[in-house]
């Protein structure tokens, strides 16, 4: 009788004596994280998932990431098929308005300078001896695009996945922050007050109907390996600019995006497992993806400064910064910033075109990465 | 292949091609707006 009663408690404490060192530390990042949504109102939609999972994941014994744990079975069904970032792509093709980029078609190519940070850190993470498809999945996190990293470090290096997404979506909220000493440091007082005047509206329904299809054909022919990426992406916004199936086009921004984003952050955080995250990898992942979207700002604005050069002064540099995917803070950014030095200059739209250029640049240099190693033969 | 040659080329080939995949479509959808203006009528 006295044993039996032993056991039953035995089995109530086994989980205070399972607990790895490592265990009551993530509770505590999980804790912070939730902080960060809740408090801060950091990306909470993410951040709040993400933390929730992450404790629950770092309770010993519970298996939830064991072959028939409810975690697992989350992220097998979309982590490892690659699913929830790319109905996270429709959603988001659905939401967005790629009307001010094509106002100006030319700021394309600042949203392709906002990718170098992508494949400099490459190299830094090559030479900090992380594997070649490591190196290209902490790469990734300098498009600024949460689904594109997921999607890419998921297929690549499923190991980094926790400390990849987490450093994508945190250095992505703190956008506001990271960019505007670098925008100050790299440009002129006279370069800050350039004018662009107002963006006329001038594309036709017709033209923005024939974008999507335009990326997806092109984009696909260039970069075949990328094309889940560039397809959901351009099928959301091919359905919101057709006009016709609104209730799909309001289902992928609104509740096919909510229960994926929700289903996207618990299993990210399944993968915050103490014994795997707690390593000094990890905080050099951190510091990796910092340093992509610091090298991010710093092309584009330099592209923007190169721009201002070739049409004569009518760009300003500012706009570059905005070359990258975290839409609309990005803008919201350089906005904001130009009116401190000239409080009548109203560079949202123009910034706004280079948001969504970098949200095209960001799906396409993952696209044009992916097929590059498909090519060298090493996927 | 080695890391160097690996992460030069992903330099020069990831981003020149995406760089000029971007001017292309740029170069695209200029001339798509030229041939299909937009008319005071979309209002």
């Amino acid at each position: 009788m006295s044993e039996a009663i032993l056991s039953g408690l035995q089995g109530l404490v086994d989980g205070f004596l399972s607990m790895h060192w490592s265990n009551p530390i993530m509770i505590l990042v999980g804790l912070i994280l939730l902080y960060l949504g809740i408090k801060k109102n950091i990306e909470p939609v993410l951040l709040v998932p993400i933390g929730f999972g992450c404790i629950l994941v770092n309770i010993p014994l519970a298996g939830l990431m064991d072959k028939d744990g409810f975690l697992r079975i989350i992220y097998e069904a979309g982590i490892t098929t690659e699913l929830f970032p790319l109905l996270i792509f429709v959603g988001i093709g659905a939401m967005t308005d790629f009307g001010p980029l094509l106002e100006n078609p030319k700021i394309f190519l600042l949203g392709a300078a906002g990718q170098f940070g992508i494949f400099l850190t490459l190299i830094l993470a090559l030479a900090l001896d992380f594997t070649k498809l490591q190196a290209v999945s902490i790469g990734i996190i300098g498009a600024c695009d949460g689904p594109t990293a997921i999607y890419v470090t998921s297929k690549f290096a499923p190991e980094l996945l926790g400390a990849v997404s987490v450093a994508a979506y945190c250095y992505m909220s703190l956008v506001p922050i990271i960019q505007p000493p670098i925008m100050r440091l790299l440009t002129t007082k006279e370069e800050k007050v350039i004018n662009m005047g107002t963006v006329k509206k001038s594309v036709s329904k017709t033209t923005k109907l024939l974008f999507p299809l335009v990326v997806t054909i092109l984009g696909g022919l260039i970069a075949p390996k990328g094309l889940p990426l560039l397809g959901t992406i351009m099928l959301g916004n091919f359905m919101k600019e057709s006009g016709v199936v609104s209730r799909l086009t309001r289902a992928s921004e609104n509740e096919i995006a909510n229960i994926v984003t929700l289903l996207l952050g618990i299993s990210i955080g399944a993968t915050m497992d103490g014994k795997v995250f707690l390593t000094s990898q990890t905080i050099i992942i951190l510091a990796l993806g910092f340093v992509a979207i610091c090298l991010d700002t710093a092309c584009g604005v330099l592209f923007g400064k190169v721009m201002k050069v070739v049409t004569g002064g009518k760009v300003n540099p500012l706009i570059g910064a905005a070359g990258i995917s975290a839409y609309p803070m990005s803008a919201r950014v350089v906005q904001k910033e130009g009116q401190k030095y000239n409080p009548r200059n109203y560079l949202l739209m123009h910034a706004m075109g280079a948001n969504t250029g970098g949200q095209v640049g960001s799906v396409m240099a993952a696209a044009v990465m992916l097929s590059v190693l498909k090519g060298m033969g090493i996927i | 292949m080695d890391n160097w040659t690996f992460g030069i080329t992903m330099i020069v080939i990831g981003m020149g091609g995406t760089i000029l995949t971007l001017w292309i479509l740029s170069l695209l959808m200029s001339f798509l707006k030229k041939i299909f203006p937009y008319t005071k009528e979309e209002n």
